[in-house]
């Protein structure tokens, strides 16, 4: 088996609540590999979000070695975890978080201000991202000219964007009627299949589990 | 340039609240602009004082009199170049509001000391010939209408009676500075009518206005002309016109230190507007800025994007104040009975002051809010309903 995209050994997270311990992951080992696509699953509470969380860089494990593309990012300081995850972390969020004053182009450029591209390079990489996920009618619209569908297919290009090592999404369809959450499964598996993204994605849906090639179980901390 | 529009689209997101903002802030920076201006205004007005010209006036108190005998005892003293000497006269011109200054001058003199009065030569003789006539500043002949030859009538209040004022020069200021507001007549013909009328009062004048010849001798001479009238029953004080007009305006003062007071309450009232602003729109973003960490943006960009906010606003609402201040500024001078302030502009300092202090705000303003979003963790930052 080649070394492992994301390899996770004995993690443990816990929160502190005034002066009480709260655990929430509890000795994590697990391994993901170039282009899988993972779907984490468990009840409310059983600590998926936290474990995407540690994955994708925005959080840090209470203890154990955390390694994604080679870099063991529990050790980095603030800016280079900055750094790191603009380089090889895409996110989708459950709300879409697109900023409404932005366009949809201007909000899947957002990455892109953080690199050296030129004006022109960078449109071009957006309209083709916008293009992959079906919008590249929608450039100028408003988030809340869109369906959440859009927005979501908008955040997922703003996530596509840079070309990331990995994709991560928290809970993609889960502020989505039947049809849209088909079509953002439907991109998230070509993204994976067409495009090799290596995806790990939160969800309670069982059939949006369905699309992930592995699934693994949360509950209370420890997965099964 | 995408920050830039970020920035100009952030402010621009509740635009009643950023106009309310801006509109207030600039009601703020105008009010803080016309005080500022009613300080300066009294500060210009010693700026404006000669450093070759003294005051003599009775020691006890400026409204006694000096015998009008000291003229020449004064011009006795070695590095005196002239001496003049004015009594303040009031009265009425019409109705009480119409107020300017009035003054009984030694004609021959008075404009020597006081080069920065411009006179008209052919105007300056016919006045020194007629012993009724006067001359008056430009601003006032503008206001009521005076022209050469026009008749002013005034009721007298400190000196009793009706008199009649031929106009016979008009001056103009060399500076801006320069008062423009008053009406100078012969002493002599107010002498006259006090030895007819009141004769324990003729020979009397206000004060003497001492021209030296060199201004670093003025505290000798000061002590040369006081030591002249130790023990008459007049003695005398005499200073450099600057000390005189500060002291004449220290009575003043605790006005003053309560408009420099009120003047930088306005600051802190502009403070608490700017920074509710800010802290009810950084507020409102929390899951925006989490969204632009997890998306790589640094610290850096957080503060260019909060504090630049900040700033716009308040660079809007000082611009706006300040354009403002000069129409307000330009009302209040015409309203204002001239004479109570010889003039009346926006200077300079004041509009770098206003700028200074809306930056100051701008910039204080958006520190709660920068430390808040650096603060705030992302995950904690996503998960914020607002």
């Amino acid at each position: 088996m080649p070394n492992a995209l994301i390899d996770i050994k004995n993690v443990f997270k816990s929160y502190w609540r005034d002066s009480i311990e709260i655990p929430v992951l509890n000795d994590i080992t697990l391994e993901v590999h170039n282009g899988e696509f993972l779907a984490l699953m468990g009840p409310s509470g059983s600590g998926k979000t936290t474990l995407l969380n540690l994955i994708a860089g925005i959080d840090r494990p209470s203890k154990g070695s955390l390694t994604v593309s080679g870099t063991n990012i529990a050790e980095l300081g603030e800016s280079a975890l900055a750094k790191w995850r603009s380089q090889h972390v895409g996110f989708v969020f459950q709300f879409y978080n697109l900023l409404p004053v932005l366009t949809a182009f201007e909000n899947v450029e957002l990455p892109l201000l953080l690199t050296s591209l030129s004006k022109a390079e960078r449109q071009k990489h957006v309209e083709l991202v916008l293009n992959v996920v079906g919008l590249g009618d929608r450039l100028h619209h408003y988030p809340k000219q869109l369906s959440g569908g859009q927005e979501q297919r908008v955040a997922i290009a703003r996530a596509i964007v840079t070309d990331p090592t990995l994709l991560v999404a928290d809970e993609p369809t889960g502020d989505l009627d039947k049809h849209s959450a088909e079509e953002i499964l439907v991109l998230l598996d070509r993204l994976n299949k067409e495009f090799k993204k290596t995806i790990v994605m939160v969800t309670h849906d069982p059939r949006a589990a369905e699309r992930a090639s592995i699934q693994h179980h949360l509950d209370k901390g420890e997965l099964s | 340039m995408r920050v830039l529009k970020l920035i100009l689209k952030n402010s621009l997101r509740h635009k009643l609240r950023t106009s309310l903002t801006i509109l207030g802030m600039a009601i703020a920076v105008m009010a803080f602009g016309v005080l500022r201006t009613v300080l300066d205004m009294w500060a210009e007005s010693v700026e404006a004082t000669a450093a070759n010209r003294l005051i003599t006036r009775q020691a006890v108190s400026f409204i006694f009199p000096l015998p009008y005998s000291y003229r020449d005892k004064i011009a006795k003293i070695p590095g005196v170049e002239t001496v003049s000497f004015a009594n303040w006269f009031q009265g009425t011109y019409k109705d009480k509001n119409n107020f300017f200054s009035r003054m009984a001058v030694d004609p021959e003199t008075f404009f020597s000391v006081y080069p920065e009065l411009l006179l008209n030569p052919k105007e300056f003789e016919t006045f020194k010939q007629e012993r009724n006539s006067c001359v008056v500043g430009s601003e006032i002949a503008n206001q009521y209408g005076f022209k050469l030859g026009d008749v002013i009538p005034i009721d007298g209040d400190i000196y009793p009676g009706k008199w009649e004022f031929v106009v016979r020069g008009i001056y103009l200021p060399r500076e801006k500075s320069t008062d423009a507001t008053q009406m100078v007549f012969h002493w002599s013909y107010l002498d006259e009518r006090m030895k007819q009328d009141m004769p324990g009062r003729a020979g009397n004048v206000g004060w003497y206005i001492v021209k030296i010849k060199d201004p670093s001798q003025s505290a000798i001479i000061s002590d040369q002309i006081d030591a002249l009238f130790t023990n008459s029953p007049n003695a005398t004080k005499t200073e450099t016109e600057r000390a005189f007009t500060q002291n004449f305006i220290s009575g003043l003062n605790s006005l003053l230190q309560a408009m420099n007071f009120v003047s930088f309450i306005i600051i802190g009232i502009i403070m608490l507007v700017l920074g509710n602003t800010m802290i009810m729109s950084a507020r409102e973003r929390t899951r925006e800025y989490a969204v632009l960490k997890t998306l790589g943006f640094s610290a850096g960009h957080l503060v260019g994007l909060i504090l630049g906010e900040s700033l716009l606003i308040a660079v809007l609402g000082a611009g706006f104040g300040l354009l403002a201040t000069y129409p307000i500024v330009a009302g209040i001078a015409a309203v204002m009975p001239k004479g109570f302030f010889p003039f009346f502009f926006v200077t300079p300092t004041t509009i770098v002051l206003g700028a200074a202090a809306a930056l100051l705000v701008g910039l204080a303003a958006s520190i709660f809010p920068i430390q808040r979003a650096l603060s705030t963790k992302i995950v904690d930052g996503l998960r914020f309903l607002g």
